[in-house]
């Protein structure tokens, strides 16, 4: 993800894409869009492009006077409160939504809705509307809740409790299918099309049209692609298999499916995560153009001056609850930076005031190509660590890397002074390290294998007895570490696939505390485990600590980060952008250095 | 087989348990209704027959358990046979040439080995293609003859029994590399980090385990025995020739699939596999006994293949749709 976006850190919130130079990758040919065109390509080329688009070229020409306008007059324009004269070809439809869209009822509504996945309650009655022509973004930190409500909108999780509701009357939605039939349509940041099908086939699939004998009307299909290129002005060819596609133009066939189903909510979650600024701005043409014919939008996204460019309306998570929703013109980027961050750190952390001793770790220079630049950073005994940062920056790869599952291409890892050999995890072991990696199910544990075999995977060598292993010995082994960590297990012979979540984090704990580490790296120690573990395994950090063991801890929930670290080291897109002590750091400074924005005073 | 006696419980239940109960039923009833089925000459027939088959399956049950495969052994012991003949006309001793042979084997494995943790490929593949091109290499070796004059105390050391009763010389091999290679798989660090690869490889990786090293021995080792099973084929039929075994994979495949072990890796155990070979072999024996053709045993091989696959899943699925109807019943109410 990180290597793909080429922009430049630290731009100012507005316009940065429309300014961008145009030899930033700009993959699929020709350019395309109006927007981008008017100022990233020489002037020939846009004729060029503008005459192709002949159909809806009075259209194209309004969204460069939109762009235009937005352009001329930054802080973040809305563009509700633009004049009606800028659009006075607009079609009538979209124009007239615009300008009643307060009478009409919401086109989706979100009431009240909750959800919980086991103790975790991911959503927490929340509501807001999204009303036809305008594009509302959702934001909030990772974990707020942002996607569960996107998959709910997607007929993938039905709501535990409170409603949906579409054009006024309440929907239940038992899959994705109902979701489709009800017109929402969602783009993911990853398209999901059939690699080894044609672009209109794709487009087509679930929906083909038929002749009479009841074969596909492959003419009519590619005509229908056609018209839907034509219609969101961009050059792709239908009969072109969907392999090879850029993710941006995998995007663009993911929009032209959901108009082909006549979607009226189109729901984009991180569409830009993985696109260089022109294909974010030729994104946004597209979007624009559909708001303004009168479809809702749902923009989830982490970069704020997107959603100033794009979006009218915003709704702000923050752990599964609703802060708010407002216009966005109403709102600067602080405000909602605030609003995403500003809770009170109500969970206790035990945090000991521990002494930092000697240097356990020092990473220099670690870097490889497209994952991460530059890494340096030095952990002490005794002290915590924080790598904090968003989901995709980078944290968990340079720990990985660290550790030695993952490779690097330059830059050294120390451990008391002596360089590591890379990508070995076993010699990182043999000098004390240990990492709890973030995905427990694929990383941490081998779900079929017993609670005992599993905590003593990592040093079944050390058990053994002249090469041999004895169930008693490793039976002990494991009963130490899981009593002391408090495991609720039936038999340490059953599969730890059978153990809740927060136990089967503690069976990964358990499984390296018992290799005697003097570096301890855990990658969100906490997801996805209740609140009384989770202060249970903030508690074991803290102690370690005070014990001499040297901690690294990756996490993005801020109030742990907060609350747990001596020192924080902020990451986005693979670069260190701040190291902060634990006196500098705020739940805003974090989340300023993790987002790119100037640090404000 | 540290598990707890709960555990034991629940294996006395398992697959493994199934297969041993049904071995033994075949055996009795076979001596019983299958004339000459229970004498010592059978019984020495039987452990002749039984030898590659076993000996080969040791490490396939190892590969099998990392999820993966290797359907070249039977060419592998193809070409050594070949190889043992051609060396043996080249007049080497044969207290080189079979030393010589188990090498050629591991070397066999090494292309194997490297092929499929050192270049990344799908083991299945690898291993159908090497299976074409050993056995190819054997008929260059040696084309369609035969070379079969080897020292008789050799070859009939491989056909004798001990003391000239009804045990085989060569059950003292199998009962020894039998040992070694349950001990290993079972009460090793190796033969644990097994089992971690073929259900989590990643999960493996992140636990300091070398994933592809440990693959790539045991395929060097599975071609070591292909080598050796060569060498003892040779010698039991007094004959080096190029086709020999032929079709020897097929049979060690379904045994361990037969003795419980699941072709998508992390489970199984070596006694369910040793069961799984005496009952294939024993119900083969029985039925040549009783004049079925060559052909029609081919039949049983197959069948129990197939089963041995689809019996396990079968009690899953029915377990699954037991569990699902009681959950539709509960969300009914």
């Amino acid at each position: 993800m990180a290597e793909a976006n080429a922009r430049p850190e630290n731009r100012p919130a507005q316009n940065s894409q429309i300014k961008n130079d145009p030899t930033t990758d700009h993959s699929p040919g020709p350019a395309t869009n109006e927007t981008t065109q008017d100022k990233a390509a020489p002037p020939t080329r846009e004729k060029a492009a503008q005459d192709s688009a002949a159909p809806d070229k009075q259209a194209a020409q309004e969204q460069q006077d939109n762009v235009a306008q937005e352009k001329a007059a930054p802080p973040a324009p809305d563009e509700t409160t633009k004049p009606a004269s800028t659009r006075p070809t607009q079609a009538t439809t979209g124009t007239a939504k615009r300008d009643n869209k307060n009478h009409e009822p919401a086109r989706l509504e979100v009431r009240n809705v909750s959800k919980s996945f086991g103790a975790v309650a991911a959503v927490q009655g929340v509501s807001f509307p999204l009303h036809p022509g305008e594009a509302h973004a959702l934001v909030g930190e990772n974990g707020a809740g942002k996607s569960t409500i996107v998959k709910m909108l997607a007929g993938v999780h039905r709501p535990d409790t409170g409603t949906l509701r579409v054009d006024g009357s309440d929907v239940d939605f038992s899959g994705p299918a109902d979701a489709k039939a009800a017109g929402i349509a969602v783009i993911y940041q990853e398209p999901t099309l059939f690699p080894d099908l044609s672009v209109a086939e794709n487009i087509a699939m679930g929906n083909q049209p038929l002749t009479r004998l009841r074969q596909i009307d492959r003419k009519q299909m590619h005509a229908n692609a056609e018209r839907l290129f034509r219609r969101l002005g961009v050059p792709l060819d239908p009969t072109r298999p969907a392999r090879g596609l850029s993710i941006a133009d995998q995007q663009l066939v993911e929009i032209a499916k959901a108009l082909s189903a006549e979607a009226r909510v189109l729901i984009m979650d991180e569409p830009t995560a993985a696109l260089s600024a022109v294909e974010v701005e030729r994104l946004f043409a597209v979007v624009r153009s559909l708001r303004d014919e009168g479809a809702a939008i749902m923009f989830i996204s982490h970069r704020f001056e997107e959603i100033t460019a794009l979006c009218q309306r915003v709704t702000i998570m923050r752990d599964g609850r609703h802060v708010a929703t407002e216009m966005v013109a109403d709102l600067s980027v602080d405000d909602m930076i605030r609003r995403m961050v500003g809770r009170d750190l109500s969970a206790l952390f035990p945090k000991q005031e521990v002494e930092p001793g000697e240097v356990v770790l020092e990473v220099e220079g670690l870097s490889r190509e497209g994952v991460f630049r530059d890494i340096s950073f030095s952990v002490r005994a005794g002290e915590i660590v924080a790598l904090a940062g968003l989901v995709g920056a980078g944290r968990s790869e340079v720990m990985q890397a660290v550790f030695g599952v993952d490779p690097y291409d330059s830059g050294t890892v120390k451990v008391h002074g002596r360089r590591l050999k890379r990508n070995e995890p076993r010699a990182a072991m043999a000098a004390g390290m240990a990492l709890v990696p973030e995905d427990r199910r694929q990383q941490g544990l081998v779900m079929d294998l017993s609670i005992e075999r599993n905590v003593t995977l990592p040093r079944a060598r050390k058990l053994a007895r002249l090469g041999l292993l004895f169930g008693g010995t490793e039976r002990e082994a494991a009963e130490t570490w899981t009593r002391r960590l408090q495991t609720k297990l039936g038999r340490l012979s059953d599969a730890v696939g059978t153990l809740s979540g927060g136990n089967q984090q503690k069976v990964v704990l358990a499984k390296w505390l018992a290799t005697g580490p003097k570096l301890l790296i855990v990658d969100e120690p906490t997801r996805g485990i209740d609140v009384g573990t989770k202060a249970e395994v903030h508690r074991l950090m803290s102690s370690l600590a005070a014990d001499g063991l040297a901690v690294v801890m990756v996490s993005s929930e801020l109030p742990e980060v907060l609350g747990m670290a001596d020192r924080i080291i902020v990451l986005r897109e693979g670069r260190v952008t701040a190291e902060l002590t634990r006196g500098e750091a705020t739940e805003e400074s974090v989340m300023y250095a993790a987002m790119g924005q100037e640090v404000a005073v | 087989m540290s598990d707890t006696r709960p555990a034991w419980r629940s294996r006395l239940t398992g697959w493994d348990t199934i297969i041993a109960v049904l071995t033994v039923l075949v055996l009795i009833i076979a001596s019983f209704s299958v004339e000459n089925f229970g004498t010592s000459r059978n019984f020495t027939f039987m452990v002749l027959d039984l030898l590659p088959i076993i000996l080969i399956a040791l490490p396939m049950t190892m590969i099998i358990v990392t999820g993966e495969i290797d359907l070249s052994v039977a060419s592998t012991l193809g070409l050594t046979s070949s190889m043992m003949g051609w060396l043996w006309n080249q007049g080497l001793s044969i207290e080189t040439i079979i030393p010589l042979c188990v090498v050629i084997g591991a070397i066999c494995g090494v292309v194997n080995g490297f092929l499929i943790t050192g270049l990344g490929l799908p083991s299945l593949a690898v291993t159908i293609g090497t299976l074409a091109l050993y056995r190819g290499l054997a008929f260059v070796v040696l084309g369609d003859g035969a070379v079969a004059d080897f020292p008789w105390n050799y070859t009939g050391w491989v056909t004798g029994t001990i003391g000239d009763g009804a045990v085989p010389n060569v059950l003292i091999l199998i009962v020894a590399l039998a040992v070694i290679f349950g001990i290993v798989q079972h009460a090793t660090p190796f033969g644990r980090s097994l089992y971690a690869i073929g259900a989590n490889a990643q999960a493996a990786h992140f636990s300091g385990i070398r994933v592809a090293r440990t693959k790539f021995w045991l395929y060097v080792v599975s071609g070591a025995v292909a080598g050796l099973v060569g060498v003892l084929w040779t010698l039991r039929y007094s004959s080096a020739r190029a086709d020999n075994g032929a079709g020897l994979e097929l049979a060690v495949v379904a045994a361990v699939l037969l003795g419980g072990v699941s072709i998508f890796g992390g489970k199984g155990s070596l006694p369910g596999v040793l069961a799984g070979v005496v009952l294939l072999t024993a119900l083969q024996n029985a039925l040549r006994l009783e004049d079925v053709s060559g052909q029609a045993l081919n039949i049983v091989t197959g069948s129990l293949l197939v089963l041995s696959v689809l019996l396990p899943n079968i009690t899953t699925a029915v377990r699954g749709n037991w569990h699902r109807r009681k959950l539709r019943q509960a969300a009914a109410r």
